[in-house]
């Protein structure tokens, strides 16, 4: 970062000529200094076209991510989406309730589910779909044949592009009522079977579904970590009489650690989103009552229900508590030395 | 040793040969070899497997589906009849239609705007750098959420029109971050000769700096075109007019609701083709695109995700 500095600041005094001459002496130091002696209007002028690079996304963001942060005032009034057309003017229009709409959503059981569903799921990930990229990518950072490398990680990554929709589509042809398993056991005179429907099993069959949607895709990083510890480790441990194993131990574990570590802690932080759309596809086929998740929640409430007050109440305590756990999640990553999302 | 022997020892190994072990390695043992062999070939086929009976039953003609009983899975007498079907007019081809257009309309748009920001946010130092890239990475930590997100988009005019597909996600902080990551890896000597000879941040950008990027801005552009052909739930609260729906939407009906598509109901009542048969084709058009691109641009992911996930 800090290389790229010196010379774009020397070049710029060159043309400008608004940069002190001291920049043209060899030996110059850091761009902090120069641009200090730069006014802020030399400054505007040489970097206006940067800023105005940047410009259209800053616009976007602060239209469709800062803007609506405003309407979570709508938490706090008993809305009503018919006062106006515009969205906006109902909300200036409509009552406001207090801390009603958040008694409301405390006082129903229906959101303690969807408390529980959530978390139920963010423990199920976490013990059967964290570890398996890092031991697909073990199993395939251990083949040595290029080819063979090759050929499965691009199969591997594959369904990673594929849409939930798609997804789930293709484990109800396979897994569903009317799917193929359940039509050859009904054709040899067995019963059939619906894993698509069936509550009971339904947070493992969202799991699966994740596993084979993104297991593949997570093997980037590990393969990209393992890729880096340097053969001379292993030549080292070998020749100290390290067997395969004790050189798995000592030499690759120990490279994996930081990536599976912030990896762990960042999932951690996002433990309250958990799978959304994949959710939502299939909330109506199981119901409410093992399917529902916060975020569908939200979705139920208000887009389906139009109690928009009563579900930007519940999206609240989602938000707030989901930015508190992300900032922790980052302080644990910065504790560990690691960089985190953000650096410190 | 005669030269033959020095050449073989000398040459490439073949693909399907294992590279030469170091020394000190041990001999792997047969079934140590075989398990793994059979974990990773199980793991690809777990990923083939479904597309491969997705792909067949659509080519199926009706009496082989019938005949296995639902789904196929070896082919028996090819036929394209469901995708004639398809895409002769009616509703799965005009939602083709509008996922291609969104898809391209949308990653052009995308595409421009984070490669301007990260170009833009690539030069440490120039002026008011923190503060922009302080407002886009907040919104990395915290979203406004699902209800007042929907009632800005309500607000601004936006239900009923394809605008609604494309501007709320239109810009992906992440994908920024890993553009100027990348951009900002790339020589600063090169950027400065070319200033002194005078040429502006414009031409730097788009004569220098993406010629040398195509990398990771092919990589970025399949992101964002995958983003915009898998989306269905915007479209889904947003519109409202059947007519517009992309393909993803009609595929959650056809397939998941059961429901014959409008201008293909009438072959299938009167048994000319599989139902079956229909969804499995909208199916294929949904996943080949994606399908077809994504191997090609691969090599490239690994470059890519490093440097966005690691350097921030």
């Amino acid at each position: 970062m800090s290389n790229s500095t010196v010379p774009r600041s020397r070049a710029e005094a060159k043309k400008t000529e608004a940069a002190p001459r001291a920049a043209d002496a060899p030996g110059e130091g850091p761009e902090k200094e120069l641009s200090g002696k730069l006014s802020l209007r030399l400054r505007f002028r040489r970097d206006r076209t940067l800023i105005l690079m940047t410009l259209p996304a800053v616009a976007l963001v602060l239209v469709f991510n800062y803007i609506p942060i405003l309407g979570n005032v709508v938490a706090f009034q008993d809305y009503d989406p018919y006062v106006s057309d515009n969205g906006f003017i109902a909300m200036l229009e409509s009552p406001w309730v207090g801390f009603e709409q958040f008694q409301r959503v405390f006082a129903d059981s229906a959101f303690w589910d969807a408390v529980q569903n959530t978390f139920v799921l963010f423990f199920l990930q976490l013990v059967l779909f964290f570890p398996v990229p890092i031991l697909l990518a073990l199993l395939i950072n251990s083949v040595i044949r290029p080819r063979i490398r090759a050929v499965s990680q691009a199969i591997l990554y594959l369904p990673h592009f594929f849409s939930w929709v798609l997804v789930i589509t293709v484990f109800q042809q396979i897994f569903g009522g009317a799917g193929i398993i359940a039509q050859t056991l009904r054709q040899r005179g067995y019963e059939g079977f619906d894993l698509m429907t069936d509550p009971g099993i339904f947070k493992f069959l969202v799991t699966a579904e994740g596993v084979w949607k993104d297991a593949g895709w997570g093997i980037i990083v590990f393969l990209a970590a393992l890729a880096s510890v340097s053969p001379d480790l292993y030549e080292a441990a070998a020749m100290d009489g390290a067997g395969r194993w004790r050189r798995m131990w000592h030499v690759t574990l120990p490279a994996l650690r930081p990536v599976i570590a912030l990896l762990l802690v960042l999932r951690v932080g996002d433990a309250l989103t958990v799978g959304f759309e994949q959710i939502l596809l299939q909330r109506d086929a199981v119901g409410p009552g093992a399917a529902e998740v916060l975020d569908t929640y939200v979705w139920w409430n208000g887009v389906r229900n139009q109690d928009f007050g009563y579900a930007a109440a519940a999206g609240l305590i989602k938000g707030l508590v989901s930015v508190a756990l992300v900032l922790a999640a980052n302080k644990v990553a910065h504790f560990m030395g690691e960089q985190g999302v953000y650096k410190k | 040793m005669d030269k033959a022997a020095i050449e073989e020892a000398a040459r490439e190994p073949r693909w399907w040969e294992a590279p030469p072990r170091p020394v000190w390695e041990e001999e792997p043992s047969k079934a140590g070899v075989a398990g793994k062999g059979i974990v990773l070939f199980g793991a690809c086929l777990a990923v083939l497997f479904p597309l491969w009976i997705v792909i067949v039953t659509s080519l199926s003609s009706k009496k082989t589906i019938t005949e296995a009983g639902g789904l196929v899975m070896i082919p028996k007498d090819i036929t394209f009849i469901a995708y004639q079907e398809l895409l002769s007019g009616g509703q799965v081809t005009r939602a083709a239609i509008v996922s291609v257009g969104v898809t391209l309309a949308g990653t052009l748009f995308s595409m421009t705007v984070s490669v301007l920001a990260a170009y833009g946010l690539s030069r440490s130092g120039s002026l008011g750098h923190r503060w922009l890239l302080m407002t886009l990475l907040a919104t990395m930590f915290f979203g406004a959420g699902l209800i007042p997100t929907y009632l800005l988009v309500q607000s601004l005019g936006l239900t009923d029109t394809y605008l609604a597909l494309i501007l709320p996600s239109a810009v992906s902080v992440f994908n920024i971050l890993v553009l100027r990551a990348f951009f900002m890896g790339i020589s600063p000597e090169l950027i400065d000769s070319a200033r002194i000879d005078g040429a502006g941040d414009w031409r730097i950008l788009w004569q220098i700096v993406l010629p040398l990027s195509r990398a990771v801005v092919a990589v970025i552009t399949l992101f964002y075109a995958v983003g915009y052909w898998s989306a269905w739930f915007n479209a889904s609260i947003y519109l409202s007019d059947q007519d517009m729906m992309p393909l993803q939407n009609v595929m959650i009906q056809l397939v998941q609701k059961q429901e014959a598509p409008v201008g293909v109901s009438q072959a299938i009542k009167t048994g000319q083709i599989s139902g079956l048969a229909i969804q499995m084709a909208v199916m294929v058009m949904a996943l080949l695109p994606v399908a077809v691109i994504s191997p090609f641009v691969q090599k490239h992911f690994k470059k890519g995700m490093l440097t966005g996930a690691v350097k921030g």
